[in-house]
């Protein structure tokens, strides 16, 4: 069973690199296309934040910024848990192919888990619940 | 990546293909640790069938077993695999195919507006 870390795709846009990258890296442009509502900070280190219909939100630290070639983000990773500390990263690349441009995004780190995860992935150490549980008959015990 | 972790994430898809192992973890995981009597008596499975999957499910790492009451073993719900198995599902959830035609009908201007 393949296990994808990366999902790539990469599509012809019959416009120029620059008109792509404003619709990639703005508030107005990403709004017109992807969330409903966008707010962006666009320099390395800076953040992102988007909203659907749905109610669903994103938080996004934004990584690369090569105007008009390269933007990159980091992202939670859709489907886990709120909390959960793992973050794929995206990627867009834009290259000029003749008058429009070729947009390849990439979102890597799928496959990643952090050291806790892998420790108790293995360890069967059993934490959450039952042994919060387990601590609060201990504290209103001890009271 | 580590090749354990694909076989970890493995393990957890074969258990859920099985729907008596998937009424037992769910079973655990909406009532908490549990022995395979208590199981039987909530689930039209038998005994001796979901004693057996539990067997299974222990040496897979899905569930640990653990002294319960009476002598009897109870078996608890491990959620460290459930866990990796979710990054894979999140790998098959993500879309990029509808917002990335939405952004070139936005650039042609045929269509304007949500994605």
């Amino acid at each position: 069973m393949p296990f994808p870390d990366r999902i790539e795709r990469t599509v012809e846009i019959a416009h120029p690199p620059a008109k792509v990258w404003a619709a990639l890296t703005t508030a107005e442009g990403l709004s017109a296309w992807f969330g409903k509502e966008v707010r962006i900070d666009l320099r390395p280190g800076g953040s992102a934040w988007m909203k659907w219909d749905s109610g669903h939100t994103a938080d996004m630290r934004v990584e690369r910024v090569e105007e008009p070639t390269v933007f990159g983000f980091t992202w939670h990773i859709f489907g886990l848990p709120e909390d959960d500390p793992r973050r794929t990263y995206v990627e867009f690349t834009l290259q000029s192919a003749g008058a429009g441009t070729r947009l390849t995004v990439v979102e890597s780190g799928f496959a990643q888990l952090p050291e806790d995860a892998y420790r108790t992935a293995y360890d069967g150490n059993t934490q959450g619940w039952a042994s919060e549980l387990g601590e609060l008959t201990d504290y209103l015990d001890a009271a | 990546m580590p090749p354990d972790i694909k076989g970890i994430a493995e393990q957890v898809f074969v258990a859920l293909a099985d729907p008596s192992r998937r009424a037992i973890l769910a079973a655990l995981a909406s009532g908490g640790p549990a022995t395979a009597t208590d199981l039987a008596g909530r689930l039209p499975i038998t005994r001796q069938a979901i004693a057996k999957h539990l067997t299974l499910l222990a040496e897979a790492g899905l569930v640990t077993a653990e002294p319960g009451e009476r002598r009897r073993v109870r078996y608890r719900l491990r959620s460290a695999p459930m866990r990796v198995a979710q990054q894979f599902q999140a790998a098959l959830a993500r879309d990029w195919d509808g917002p990335l035609d939405a952004l070139k009908d936005h650039l042609d201007q045929h269509v304007r507006g949500s994605a």
